[in-house]
């Protein structure tokens, strides 16, 4: 491996590819190859959990159970969200993209340690497969896993919980691996504030990797402590509280929603500039505030538990608290709405899903007051209202970012251009079908119809069919996306090193990239954003 | 507001709850219609002209007073909304002075309901209008939830703890209770009314022992009384009678029926099963379902269950 590539000019071969055979893979410490067998792994799974979500949909049609039996429908709800949160949201953009991205941003070779790198794909590949053998007593508890439910359930809530821990554990590894790597790999002149702001979400969302997830994993040890030898953390009968459970398992998973969205938005932040040719706005204020989210984002966990029973006063802060995350959320939303004033503004796929991002994420944004309200959220918790907000945020935000992601480095990472007028069909497919989806759900929210029902009150009917015609477009817009992807991976035209003409350094490596991904460490003498002409 | 809402509000409370939701559909129409509206302005505006070649865009890189303005007026709006939402529920947290208090435990899948003077019921409570009622809930077995949406008001109920809620209702009705702590196979089928009365019905029905006008009289076929018991004992939640199976099996053709039991062996549905499986629901299991039912030997008298019997026969 030493040398390859490293003295020849690029664009020739296949780069990075090159090498064929599943060991090539499979003993890779290539961290573009890592970060592609994530990227592999993690889309299998957004696919499945999306079939689950399809059938959920379906099941819905009517008001009574039709298809499926209730248990059914609740092993499909957990299975949707279990899959789709720790197999595909969590790890996708940091683990895929952020692997691929990280040293190519920074001007590095590879990551800070890249055994560690291969080590935390099979832990989570020993997670994935657990958890695939969970299924043969498939989990109903709902992907939260509250007690005492899934403490009593005959299901194999030990191992999925087991096979989380693993993901858990690989999490952890990467973030650490990212920190480290983003401290001490960046290439000469590449100060803190020249980072690409990718960089800053990544490193923001490391961060929370690491200090929150050990949180979910004894957790996790504490229910199966319970589960298996009967010690009763989290049963009243033996001075247990089952709340506590609650409290354990937000302080990991509200932290984790930052996991999810902050690459998202550096993403977005990283696109916007590149297709309105204009410097980013308020550079500063979107690095800071990724991280001002990520701290912030530790001390508002109770604002899934305004009705369990909490204190008043207890309610009344973490909605105070739930309010002020709100504002540097909102900052971002600012800075690149301001980053289009007076832009040159093409509209490629790319372009498109973070257009579309901050679009879908703003309706995500502007409902969280409700539920950070407190009466309120009285009123809506556990309503669909929620599902809609949570959709809103994370798939039309975190999806629609990664979306845009995969489609502004496909060229880079393939080496391959995608059909642009196929991207567009697609994503008019996506967004049409994603709001009749989950605006609908809003309303049924605000109508009383309680989330996790397999069966509903005839007068919840009407939306709930508009919503499975709405995922029903949805599911054509993603299939038409990938056959896309996998028509460009065959017969895409070749891509040029920068088809963008974006300024930040992955862009001066070939596509795609040779292993050592820069034929010379570059040095860095301004930022990534230099778009436009400069005054006077 | 019952348009937006699709409910009416029950009571006060909920009303201003209504108020509070409009505010915040209010301020976050404004920011919405501000943000999208200069998102799709600029992308429209701002769109290149010339298929091949750039418009001229000048370097902006910020401006640090409309950062400090877009950081500061978000803050003083949530910390405006929050305020009203605080309000708004702190009200909601303090019991009016001289509620009537009712029990509420529930259990995979339905209410029990006892009342302070020794009434039970199930799935249904039954309050007087004006006086606010005060609910003291709590779960046998996992978390549960007690979801009044014409309230706009529910409470999670947890084993071991007792959680309160508490509303005025001000109109006679029947308002719907909605389980929304998810608790298992039956969550979506574990539904309950909350049936507010006129003062004076309501003196009337406690009079009658807790049983409408002319209902339940001596007179009452048994047959007749036990399909009612059925369907108010919460039975129907778990058995359907018709139609796709719940969680228990189908009551139709029960009866006389040979039934295949856990460990093996079966028996024959006779009277006797029938009986025992509402008093000791434990004791024979039928092979193939969850052991889940509760037993009903305190809160239904053997005059009842003799009647539920005799309606059980008549599903054929």
């Amino acid at each position: 491996m030493e040398g390859v590539g490293r003295m020849e000019a690029e664009g020739n071969g296949r780069g990075y590819l090159s090498e064929r055979g599943w060991k090539s893979w499979a003993f890779t410490l290539d961290h573009k190859r890592i970060g592609a067998m994530y990227l592999w792994t993690t889309t299998v799974f957004f696919l499945i959990g999306g079939v689950f979500a399809l059938l959920l949909r379906l099941e819905l049609l009517s008001p009574q159970a039709r298809y499926f039996s209730n248990h059914t429908y609740n092993v499909f709800f957990t299975l949707h969200g279990a899959m789709m949160i720790f197999l595909f949201i969590i790890p996708a953009i940091p683990s895929g993209l952020g692997n691929f991205f990280i040293p190519l941003h920074i001007g590095a070779r590879d990551v800070a340690f890249p055994r560690l790198n291969l080590a935390s794909y099979w832990v989570f590949a020993a997670g994935f497969l657990v958890i695939i053998g969970s299924l043969v007593a498939p989990m109903d508890t709902g992907w939260t896993f509250y007690t005492p439910y899934s403490a009593k359930s005959a299901a194999a809530v030990t191992t999925l919980s087991l096979g989380i821990f693993l993901i858990g554990m690989s999490s952890i590894l990467t973030g650490l691996n990212f920190i480290v790597t983003i401290h001490k790999l960046r290439a000469p002149g590449m100060t803190w504030h020249r980072l690409p702001l990718f960089i800053w979400g990544m490193y923001s969302t490391s961060i929370i990797q690491v200090i929150a997830t050990p949180v979910v994993g004894v957790t996790f040890l504490l229910l199966a402590a319970e589960r298996i030898f009967g010690v009763g953390f989290f049963d009243p009968t033996k001075g247990g509280d089952p709340v506590l459970f609650q409290h354990f398992f937000w302080f990991y998973s509200h932290p984790v929603v930052y996991v999810m969205i902050l690459p998202a938005m550096g993403i977005v932040s990283e696109v916007i500039p590149v297709f309105s040719r204009k410097p980013i706005f308020g550079y500063k204020a979107i690095a800071y505030s990724s991280v001002a989210i990520a701290l912030g984002g530790f001390l508002v966990w109770g604002h899934h538990m305004f009705t369990s029973g909490m204190s008043p006063l207890a309610n009344a802060i973490f909605s105070l608290m739930t309010f002020f995350v709100a504002v540097p959320t909102a900052v971002k939303v600012f800075n690149w709405t301001a980053t289009l004033y007076r832009g040159s503004i093409t509209f490629e796929a790319p372009m498109l899903y973070a257009l579309t991002f901050i679009f879908l994420f703003i309706v995500g944004g502007l409902t969280g007051p409700f539920l950070g309200a407190l009466a309120t959220n009285v009123q809506l918790h556990d309503t669909y209202f929620v599902v809609a907000h949570f959709h809103y945020t994370m798939m039309g935000g975190t999806v629609m970012g990664f979306l845009a992601g995969l489609h502004y480095w496909f060229p880079k990472m393939t080496g391959r251009m995608l059909n642009e007028k196929v991207a567009r069909v697609a994503w008019a497919l996506i967004f049409v079908g994603f709001n009749v989806t989950f605006f609908t759900m809003f309303i049924l929210g605000v109508r009383g119809m309680p989330r996790r029902y397999a069966e509903y009150l005839p007068k919840f009917h009407t939306e709930n069919v508009i919503s499975t015609i709405g995922s029903a477009v949805l599911a054509a817009g993603i299939l038409v996306m990938c056959w896309n992807f996998l028509q460009g991976l065959r017969k895409g035209a070749p891509a040029p090193a920068n088809p963008w003409r974006a300024l930040s350094l992955e862009w001066r490596a070939a596509s795609p990239p040779e292993t050592e991904n820069f034929p010379e460490i570059p040095l860095v003498t301004e930022w990534p954003y230099g778009y436009g002409t400069p005054k006077g | 507001m019952d348009n937006v809402l699709a409910f009416g509000a029950a009571s006060g409370q909920a009303g201003r709850v209504d108020a509070l939701f409009v505010m915040i559909a209010v301020i976050g129409g404004f920011f919405f219609f501000l943000t999208q509206g200069l998102l799709i302005y600029f992308a429209v505006k701002y769109r290149r002209r010339l298929p091949d070649r750039d418009n001229e865009t000048p370097a902006i890189t910020g401006n640090p007073l409309l950062e400090f303005l877009w950081i500061l007026i978000p803050s003083i709006v949530v910390v405006v909304i929050f305020y009203y939402g605080w309000r708004v529920y702190t009200d909601q947290r303090i019991p009016a002075a001289g509620a009537t208090e009712v029990h509420v435990t529930a259990r995979q899948w339905m209410y029990e309901i006892r009342y302070p003077d020794g009434r039970t019921a199930i799935n249904e409570i039954r309050v007087p209008a004006g006086k606010p009622v005060k609910f003291l809930l709590s779960a046998a077995d996992v978390l549960h939830g007690f979801y009044l949406p014409d309230f706009r008001v529910k409470m999670d109920m947890i084993p071991g703890r007792v959680t309160t809620l508490w509303v005025q209702p001000d109109r006679p009705g029947s308002y719907q209770i909605f389980c929304t702590v998810y608790c298992g196979t039956g969550h979506s089928n574990m539904l309950a009314k909350l049936i507010v009365m006129s003062p004076h019905e309501y003196e009337e029905w406690v009079e009658h022992g807790g049983r409408e006008g002319d209902e339940g009289g001596e007179h009452e076929p048994l047959v007749v009384r036990g399909e009612r018991i059925l369907s108010n004992a919460g039975c129907l939640n778990c058995h359907a009678v018709e139609g796709k199976e719940k969680i228990g099996p189908n009551l139709r053709g029960l009866h006389g029926s040979k039934v295949p039991l856990e460990g093996g062996k079966s028996v024959t549905a006779d009277e006797e099963y029938l009986r025992e499986s509402i008093v000791d629901p434990g004791e024979k299991v039928v092979k193939g379902y969850p052991n889940v039912m509760p037993t009903y030997k305190a809160s239904m008298p053997p005059d009842d269950v003799r009647a539920v019997v005799e309606y059980l026969k008549t599903l054929k």
